[in-house]
């Protein structure tokens, strides 16, 4: 039997969704001008293709002016049903009251003709710590962390997501624009720092808690990569009183962030060099006084060594930065244009909203890149 | 010019007599990778040899897809921000980037030409087999990672500026040219980490401990700088705006990075 086989030679039809990565982008104004979210979210679209639809956020700095003394606490309180979530917010709110005084309270404007799929009860409540008893000898900072970690670990159903001042995050399951329009962040909310999030999950489920960014006080994390070495750094912070509860690697960048910054005051060339060491080939090769700096910073903080590949942008007060691991894994664009300067995945998308350009580079893997106020107002 | 409309591609009868043609516009704006990819297909299948595409603006793969059996060629001129992935497979066409251009350049890309005026980022030439590509400016990591070679199939990768860190590692064969222009020293680290074959030559010098432990650092030889003469030459033709001279160019130090050995790993894996 003889068999004739003809290859069909016809187009074949091209599976429309085959790339994947996540996205990050940043824009910040160092003259401290605000801007809408417009731009950040024509930016990230433009990355459509890095994401797959499973978690989209926004790290918004100076959108609270009218209450920018208050810490401002964004909740998300999740269940099958509106009745549920309602009742996770009973839950938490006695809590809530107990321990802070709440100036204003309001669920978070969106729309409710989005497509985005099992959106949680989203809050915000603008408060100012009523410390008691032995909690009074803490710092208005580590009373929030406090505070925070109880909540996301104790109530539940209820998951503190933003808690800095005259900022806040905005997440949840979607591509980021979805998520943009969902909040109306393109109208809502003017800021002089947005970074954005389109995420590709990898190694876990979506849920509206794992979006991007991961924060805690002002401190933000957008990060595309993973985090190999996770359980060594989720154990270490765990001994610092961080509670890992939202179930995505980068979560320990922001608590990593916050301990080494904000508690330990070390600057961030200090603290890239802790989160992404040069590797052992390069210290050898260094002078003996960066060698003893190098070697020393391994031996105390090695259980914060994030290992895998990342690029991360960091927000902070005043302050935006991108870092990518040592051998710069994923992939980090920086540009500036006059005041304005910009952090991502990919070149186009800057272009897409500042066709021209003073300068753009890739930074080095490791070494920060930073962006700050020229004056904090 | 001919115009290429968004909605409805223009699809031209092929000339077939050779003679050129003028170029198709096409406006790339709001054209997802996979619209303006088929559209170069379908211009080339139509015969037309000249595209040039406007606000181009992260459509990753361009270039692409466009083998024929035939061996058709065209012109692809390109405005705006590529994405990634440029001239991936490419299939003998040539490509001049007016911008900067993204990661991934030239991956595994087959012969033909990519030109860039302007910057181009990490992975450039990755797997790279045949063809050049001419970068103005700089070059992220990993440029010519496992670029091969085979028989007279020599890639050749020349960058005006600087690289960042494991320029050509596990790099197999071809030739890279580091020019070093503007004067920036070369800062790279790793250079040719787990090099096997081919060949890396840079204008300027290097540390030693910049390089992996399998590269010969060697001064060139009248071979080499014959082949260096000549990619300086096409170098230089292609970015006229530069201003320098080749002379200017070749009176520098050049210094040529090669594999110690064809087979690093016998004694591991024998």
């Amino acid at each position: 039997m003889e068999f004739k086989i003809t290859m069909p030679r016809k187009r074949r039809e091209l599976y429309n969704k085959e790339i994947c990565a996540c996205s990050i982008f940043g824009a910040m104004n160092r003259d401290g001008e605000r801007f809408t979210g417009a731009g950040v979210m024509k930016a990230i679209a433009n990355m459509h293709v890095r994401g797959n639809g499973l978690g989209g956020g926004f790290a918004a700095y100076g959108i609270y002016p009218e209450y920018k003394d208050y810490y401002a606490f964004h909740l998300m309180f999740t269940g099958c049903s509106a009745e549920a979530r309602m009742a996770a917010k009973m839950g938490f709110d006695p809590y809530l009251y107990e321990n802070f005084d709440v100036v204003y309270d309001e669920e978070i404007p969106h729309r409710d003709e989005s497509t985005v799929s099992d959106p949680p009860l989203v809050w915000r409540y603008f408060v100012t710590p009523n410390k008691k008893g032995d909690d009074a000898a803490l710092s208005d900072e580590d009373y929030i962390v406090a505070k925070v970690m109880h909540v996301n670990t104790k109530i539940d159903n209820a998951y503190v997501f933003s808690s800095g001042k005259n900022m806040g995050c905005f997440k949840g399951v979607g591509y980021p624009e979805e998520i943009g329009e969902y909040f109306m962040l393109d109208r809502l909310y003017k800021a002089y720092t947005w970074t954005v999030h389109g995420r590709f999950p990898t190694n876990t489920q979506a849920w509206w808690g794992g979006a991007h960014p991961f924060s805690l006080l002002d401190t933000t994390v957008v990060h595309n990569g993973e985090i190999s070495s996770y359980g060594t750094n989720r154990w270490y912070l765990e001994m610092y009183g961080y509670a890992c509860t939202l179930q995505t690697d980068t979560e320990v960048i922001a608590y990593a962030a916050d301990l080494l910054m904000r508690r330990q005051s070390l600057p961030i060339d200090l603290v890239a060099k802790i989160l992404a060491p040069p590797i052992w080939n390069s210290i050898d090769r260094m002078n003996e006084k960066e060698k003893k700096l190098l070697t020393t910073l391994r031996m105390v903080y090695g259980p914060l060594l994030m290992n895998g590949p990342f690029s991360i942008i960091i927000g902070q007060t005043g302050k935006m930065i991108g870092l990518t691991d040592r051998i710069r894994l994923r992939p980090l664009t920086a540009a500036t244009r006059g005041p304005m300067f910009y952090l991502s995945s990919e070149e186009a998308s800057i272009r897409l909203i500042s066709p021209e350009l003073d300068s753009v580079w890739t930074p080095n893997g490791g070494e920060p890149v930073i962006g700050e106020l020229n004056n904090i107002t | 010019m001919a115009m290429a409309h968004n909605a409805q591609p223009q699809l031209l009868e092929a000339t077939g007599s050779g003679e050129s043609m003028d170029a198709v516009e096409v406006d790339a704006t709001n054209l997802e990778t996979r619209e303006l990819n088929d559209r170069l297909r379908d211009l080339m299948l139509s015969g037309v040899e000249k595209v040039v595409l406007r606000n181009v603006c992260g459509q990753r793969y361009i270039g692409t897809r466009l083998y024929t059996p035939e061996h058709r060629k065209m012109d692809i001129e390109i405005y705006g921000t590529p994405g990634n992935d440029l001239a991936a497979f490419l299939f003998g066409h040539n490509i001049r980037v007016h911008a900067n251009a993204q990661d991934g350049v030239g991956n595994t890309m087959d012969h033909g030409e990519v030109v860039v005026e302007g910057r181009a980022g990490d992975v450039l030439g990755f797997s790279m087999r045949g063809g050049k590509i001419f970068v103005r400016d700089g070059v992220g990591y990993r440029t010519a990672l496992h670029m091969k070679e085979y028989e007279d199939k020599k890639p050749v990768v020349v960058i005006g500026g600087t690289s960042q860190d494991f320029l050509g590692e596990y790099m197999a064969g071809g030739i890279v040219i580091l020019l070093g222009l503007g004067g920036k020293p070369h800062k790279g680290n790793f250079l040719g980490t787990g090099m096997h074959g081919g060949v890396i030559y840079l204008r300027g010098t290097v540390d030693k401990t910049q390089v992996g432990s399998q590269v010969d650092i060697s001064p060139l030889n009248d071979a080499d700088r014959e082949i260096v003469d000549h990619y300086v030459s096409e170098f230089i033709q292609r970015f006229p705006d530069l201003g320098i001279g080749k002379e200017e160019i070749l009176k520098g130090e050049f210094i040529r990075l090669s594999a110690k050995s064809k087979r690093p790993y016998v004694k591991l894996y024998a």
